[in-house]
C-alpha cells in the first residue's frame, strides 16, 4: 500500500478529515452507497474538471458516497498523476506520457484513444489536501476489498498511525470480518490502541493480545512502556511493566526463532543451488578423475538455453521452463560430449592436464556466447508461478522461486541417485569408477561409459543453469562466479560421492548464510574458503572420501 | 674462484640458458642505447611505453620460472602463483604510496588519500614501516614466502596432492582477491594502489627511471634464472624432480618429501613476489584484480606453451604467450579469448612438454637417425 507512505508528512487536521470521510464511507458503505452506472460515473468523474481545488474536493466527497468497479483506479491514477481530461469534451480519461504528447485511454474501458498533443489535454491537479482524502479513500475501499490478502495489507498499513477515528473504522470492520487472519490483524491494530489507555486493566489486557503479534510497530510500541521519562522514572507502573517485559520477551523469541528460519532457508537454498551446480561436477570429477573446468560455463549455456527457449515461445513463458529443462539437459550433455570425445579421451591419466585444457574451453565457450549474444545480460522471465513470495507470518516470508529451487534440486538429486543405483548405464558407471580394467575386463565398454558419464554430468550442469537463470544475471560470466564454489563443494564433500557432496553444499550454503549477518557477505565466503583449505589439511579426502581398493590412488 | 667455477660448469651443459642470458643481456644493453641515444624520428628508436612494456615482460618472465620451479619440477601444479605474485607487487605498492606524502589529491602528508577518502583516521598497524625502503624490501620477500610457508606447511605435511592441492591453491587466491576487495581492509579496496610519484627519490614518469627498472627487472630475471637453475643441478633439485615422478617412492628412500617441497615452494613464492614488487612501479597500479584466479590459471598457460621443466621454456613461454596477447587484444580483441583458449587445448594434448620439449624432441629424432645410419655404416 504504497499510498499510505507520506503519512506522516500531513498535518493532523486533514488526516482526521481524510480518516472521517473513511468512516463515513465505512459506516454506509454496505447500505448507503449506491452501484453507480457508468453514465452516472462519468458525470461525477466531470466534476474533477473543475479548476478550484475546492470544487474538485467537493467532487471527491460525491465519489466517496457512491461505489463503482473503477473507483479505485482512478484514484490511483489521480495520485499517479496520470489522469487527465480532453480540454474540448472534458471527458476524463487515462493517459501516459509519449514521445509526441500523450497517448489517451478510455476510463471505463480501458481502450485506447491513441495519441494525442500536449496541447489537447489537461491534467487533473490535486493538492495535499485531496491526495490525503484520495489515500483514505483508498484504504477504506482497500479494507471492503473481497480479496482477503487486500484487507489484510490495509489493515496492517492502519495499524503504522493509529488513531480514534481508524478505530472505529475497524471496529466495524471487525463486527462484519469473516476471514479470520484479518480479524486477528484487526484486533491487535485495536489493541495496539488500547495500549494507551488510561485504564491498568484494558491496558494489561491489550499487552497480553498484543504479545501474539510479530509486527515491528507492536514490538516498539510495548517496549516504549519501558522506557524511562527525563526524570529517570518509569512511564509505567511495575505491573504494566512486567506484563510487557514479558510480552517482549514473547515477541523476541518469536522474531528469533523466525529470523532462524528464515536465514536457515536462504542457507538451504544457496545449499541447493551449489548442490546442482557441483553434482554435475561430482560426477565427472568422482568417475573420471577429470577436472571440467568448463562446468560453469556448461550451466551458462543452460541459462542461455533458457533465454532462447523464452524467446522462440513468448506467448507461454509459464511453460516455457518446463521445455527448457529437458532441451538444457540435451544441450549441454551434446557439448560435453563433444568436449569429452574431442579433447579429452586423449589427456585421460593426466588430471592435470585436463584441468587446463577444460579451462581453455571454458574461455572458448565464454567468447562464443559473448559473440552470438554480446556481452550483456540477458533477462530471462520468470513465470507468475515462480514470483512473488508466500507470506506465512510478519516475521517470515519466502520466495517462491528460491522454494521452488530447493524443490527441484532435490528431484534432480534423486532422479541421479536413481540412475547411478538402479539403472545399468548407472552400474557400469560405478563399475568404471571403482576399478577400470577390470570393469573393462568384464566387458563393460570403459570409453562409452566415458562419454556418457560425461554427457550426463554435463546435462545436469545445463539443468542447474536453468535454475540459475531464475536467480541471477545471464551472462557470459555467469559459470565463474560458481566454479569456485562448486568445486570447494565436491573437494568438501569427498570425491565420488553424491551424498558427501549433498551434505557438502547444504552445509556450506547454511554455514554461510548464518555467517553472513555476523560478519558481511564477502568476510563470509572468504571465512568458509579458508574453512575449507583448513579442513582439507586435515581430511584430505573430504569428508565422505571414497574407500576401497580403488581410493588409493 | 670456487663461485665462477660453479657458475661455468653449470651453464656448460645448459646450451638453452646460454642461448637465453646472452639474448636477455643483449636486449638489456640494446634497449637502453636505442632509447636514450638514437633520436624519436629514427626508425630504430625505442620509446619509452615499449621499454617498460618489455619491462613488464621480463617480470612475466619471472613469475613463469617461479611456477615452472614447482610445477615443472617438483610436480605441485599452483593455481594461485599470482597470489604471491600480487602480495610482493602490494609490498611494493605500499611503499610508493607512503612516498607521494602529501602530494596526493587530499594532501595529507599521514594518509594514502583512499584513507582520508574513507574517512580513516590514523594509519593501520601494517602500514608501519613501510615508508622505508628496505623495511618494504624485506616484505616483498617476507610475506609471500611467510604464506607459502604456513600454505605449504599445512598441505604438503598432510599430503594434500594433485588435484586437491591445485583446487585449495585457487581457493586461497580467490579468497585474498575476496578479501582486498573490501575496503575495510585498508589496501584501497576496489581501485587498489596507484598514483605513484616516485621510487628511492627517482620520478617514476622519467625516461631514465624506467630503463633502470627495466634493467633492475633484467637483472633480476637473470639472476632469478642462474639461481634456479643452481638449485635444480643441485642434489636438492634432483630430489625434487624424484618426487614429481613418485613421490611415495622418494619417500620410502627415506626423503622427507614435505621439507623438500615446502623450500621449492616457499623459494618459488619469493621469486614470485619479488617479479610481482618489480612490476608494480612500471605498470603504475595493483588492485585485486591481480589475485584474480584466471590470471594465475593463465600464468600456467605461459609455462606450459614454453614448456615445462625448462627454466628457459617458462621464459620464452611468457614472453610469447604475453607479446601475442599484446597484440591481439589491440588488434582482434574479440579473437584474444578464442585464440588463448585454443593454445590450452592444443598445447596440452599436442605439445605436452611445451615448445622447447618440441625441438629437444625433433633434435633427438635427428641424433638418433643419425646414430641408426652410424650403425649401418
Amino acid at each position: 500500500m504504497l499510498f499510505f507512505k507520506n503519512h506522516k508528512k500531513f498535518k493532523k487536521i486533514t488526516y482526521s478529515l481524510g480518516l472521517l470521510l473513511v468512516l463515513s464511507l465505512l459506516f454506509v458503505s454496505p447500505v448507503k452507497s449506491e452501484d453507480l452506472n457508468d453514465e452516472e460515473f462519468a458525470v461525477l468523474l466531470k466534476q474533477l474538471t473543475q479548476k478550484k481545488f475546492r470544487k474538485k474536493q467537493v467532487a471527491i466527497e460525491n465519489l466517496q458516497a457512491v461505489s463503482h468497479p473503477k473507483l479505485k483506479a482512478v484514484y490511483q491514477a489521480l495520485l499517479g498523476s496520470k489522469l487527465f481530461y480532453i480540454k474540448k469534451t472534458k471527458q476524463v480519461v487515462y493517459a501516459e506520457k509519449s514521445e509526441a504528447g500523450y497517448v489517451i485511454s478510455n476510463v471505463f474501458s480501458n481502450e485506447s484513444l491513441g495519441e494525442v498533443s500536449k496541447r489537447k489535454v489537461q491534467k487533473i491537479s490535486i493538492n495535499n489536501k485531496i491526495r490525503t482524502a484520495i489515500r483514505a479513500s483508498l484504504a477504506s475501499l482497500s479494507l471492503s476489498d473481497p480479496d482477503s490478502n487486500v484487507r489484510l495489507l490495509a489493515v496492517q498499513d492502519m495499524m503504522k498511525d493509529m488513531s480514534d477515528l481508524a478505530s472505529s473504522a475497524l471496529k466495524a470492520r471487525l463486527s462484519i470480518e469473516q476471514n479470520e487472519d484479518v480479524k486477528e490483524a484487526i484486533e491487535i491494530a485495536l489493541a495496539l490502541l488500547t495500549l494507551n489507555s488510561e485504564i491498568k486493566q484494558v491496558k494489561l489486557d491489550s499487552i497480553k493480545k498484543l504479545s501474539k503479534s510479530l509486527n515491528p510497530i507492536v514490538k516498539s510500541s510495548i517496549s516504549k512502556l519501558l522506557e524511562k521519562n527525563a526524570n529517570g522514572e518509569y512511564v509505567e507502573d511495575e505491573d504494566v511493566r512486567l506484563a510487557a517485559k514479558k510480552a517482549l520477551d514473547t515477541i523476541t523469541t518469536g522474531l528469533k526463532f523466525y529470523g532462524f528460519v528464515e536465514t536457515l532457508f536462504f542457507g538451504l537454498s544457496l545449499g541447493s543451488v551449489l548442490l546442482l551446480s557441483a553434482i554435475g561436477l561430482a560426477i565427472t570429477f568422482g568417475v573420471m578423475g577429470v577436472i571440467n573446468m568448463a562446468h560453469g560455463e556448461l550451466m551458462m549455456l543452460g541459462a542461455y538455453t533458457t533465454y532462447v527457449i523464452q524467446l522462440l515461445m513468448p506467448n507461454s513463458i509459464e511453460y516455457s521452463l518446463l521445455v527448457a529443462i529437458p532441451v538444457a539437459f540435451l544441450v549441454s550433455g551434446f557439448v560435453g560430449i563433444l568436449i569429452e570425445r574431442g579433447c579429452l579421451k586423449y589427456l585421460y591419466g593426466r588430471p592435470l592436464e585436463t584441468l587446463l585444457a577444460t579451462f581453455g574451453i571454458s574461455l572458448i565457450l565464454q567468447q562464443t556466447v559473448r559473440t552470438i549474444f554480446t556481452p550483456l545480460n540477458r533477462a530471462v522471465e520468470t513465470p507468475e508461478w515462480m514470483s512473488g513470495a508466500w507470506q506465512i507470518n510478519e516475521a517470515l516470508s519466502i520466495t517462491y522461486n528460491r522454494f521452488y529451487v530447493i524443490i527441484f534440486s532435490l528431484i534432480v538429486f534423486t532422479i541421479l541417485l536413481l540412475i547411478l543405483k538402479r539403472t545399468s548405464l548407472g552400474l557400469h558407471i560405478r563399475a568404471v569408477s571403482q576399478n577400470r580394467s577390470m570393469a573393462k575386463a568384464m566387458g563393460v565398454r570403459s570409453e562409452w561409459v566415458d562419454a556418457l558419464t560425461f554427457g550426463l554430468g554435463s546435462g545436469i550442469a545445463g539443468v542447474a543453469g536453468v535454475a540459475l537463470s531464475q536467480l541471477t544475471n545471464v551472462g557470459p560470466n555467469l559459470g565463474q562466479a560458481y566454479i569456485i564454489d562448486s568445486f570447494m563443494v565436491v573437494v568438501f564433500g569427498g570425491v565420488g560421492n553424491l551424498w558427501g557432496t549433498f551434505v557438502g553444499a547444504m552445509s556450506l550454503g547454511v554455514v554461510n548464510k548464518f555467517l553472513e549477518p555476523w560478519s558481511g557477505a564477502v568476510l563470509a565466503k572468504i571465512i568458509v574458503l579458508v574453512f575449507i583449505i583448513l579442513f582439507i589439511q586435515k581430511r584430505p579426502r573430504g569428508l565422505f572420501p571414497q574407500k576401497g581398493r580403488a581410493a588409493e590412488h | 674462484m670456487e663461485r665462477k667455477s660453479v657458475l661455468v660448469s653449470m651453464l656448460a651443459d645448459d646450451r638453452g640458458g646460454r642461448i637465453f642470458l646472452s639474448i636477455l643481456a643483449v636486449v638489456a644493453v640494446l634497449v637502453p642505447v636505442l632509447n636514450l641515444m638514437v633520436s624519436d624520428t629514427s626508425a630504430l628508436h625505442v620509446p619509452t611505453y615499449l621499454v617498460t612494456l618489455m619491462g613488464k615482460y621480463l617480470c612475466y618472465a619471472l613469475l613463469a620460472i617461479a611456477l615452472d620451479l614447482v610445477w615443472g619440477y617438483c610436480g605441485i601444479l599452483s593455481l594461485g602463483h599470482g597470489a604471491f605474485f600480487a602480495l610482493g607487487g602490494y609490498a611494493m605498492g605500499m611503499y610508493l604510496m607512503r612516498q607521494i606524502g602529501d602530494r596526493g589529491v587530499y594532501g595529507n602528508p599521514d594518509l594514502p588519500d583512499f584513507m582520508v577518502f574513507l574517512d580513516w583516521k590514523e594509519l593501520p598497524w601494517y602500514w608501519f614501516g613501510f615508508d622505508q625502503f628496505w623495511f618494504a624490501a624485506i616484505m616483498i620477500m617476507l610475506v609471500p614466502g611467510l604464506l607459502a610457508f604456513v600454505f605449504g606447511w599445512l598441505a604438503f605435511r598432510s599430503r594434500v596432492t594433485g588435484v586437491y592441492l591445485s583446487i585449495i591453491t585457487q581457493a586461497l587466491t580467490y579468497a585474498l582477491m575476496l578479501a582486498f576487495f573490501r575496503n575495510e581492509m585498508g589496501f584501497g579496496g576496489n581501485n587498489g594502489l596507484t598514483d605513484f610519484k616516485d621510487i628511492l627519490g627517482f620520478n617514476l614518469q622519467s625516461d631514465g627511471t624506467r630503463i633502470g627498472l627495466f634493467l633492475l627487472s633484467a637483472l633480476a630475471l637473470a639472476l632469478g634464472y642462474l639461481v634456479s637453475r643452481y638449485i635444480v643441478n643441485s642434489k636438492l633439485g634432483r630430489v625434487t624432480v624424484a618426487i614429481r615422478d613418485a613421490e611415495d617412492r622418494a619417500r620410502f628412500v627415506g626423503y622427507k618429501v614435505e621439507s623438500f617441497k615446502l623450500w621449492v615452494f616457499v623459494f618459488s613464492a619469493v621469486l614470485a613476489g619479488i617479479a610481482g614488487a618489480l612490476y608494480v612501479p612500471q605498470v603504475g597500479i595493483i588492485n585485486p584484480g591481480e589475485f584474480s584466479p584466471l590470471i594465475s590459471i593463465e600464468l600456467v598457460v605461459w609455462v606450459a606453451v614454453g614448456g615445462r621443466g625448462f627454466l628457459y621454456g617458462a621464459v620464452m613461454g611468457a614472453i610469447i604467450v604475453n607479446f601475442a596477447k599484446s597484440y591481439f587484444t589491440a588488434a582482434f580483441p574479440e579473437v584474444w579469448l578464442f585464440a588463448l583458449g585454443a593454445l590450452f587445448v592444443l598445447v596440452t594434448i599436442f605439445l605436452p612438454r611445451g615448445i622447447v620439449g618440441l625441438l629437444e624432441k625433433i633434435k633427438q629424432n635427428k641424433k638418433e637417425k643419425s646414430d641408426a645410419k652410424e650403425q649401418v655404416a
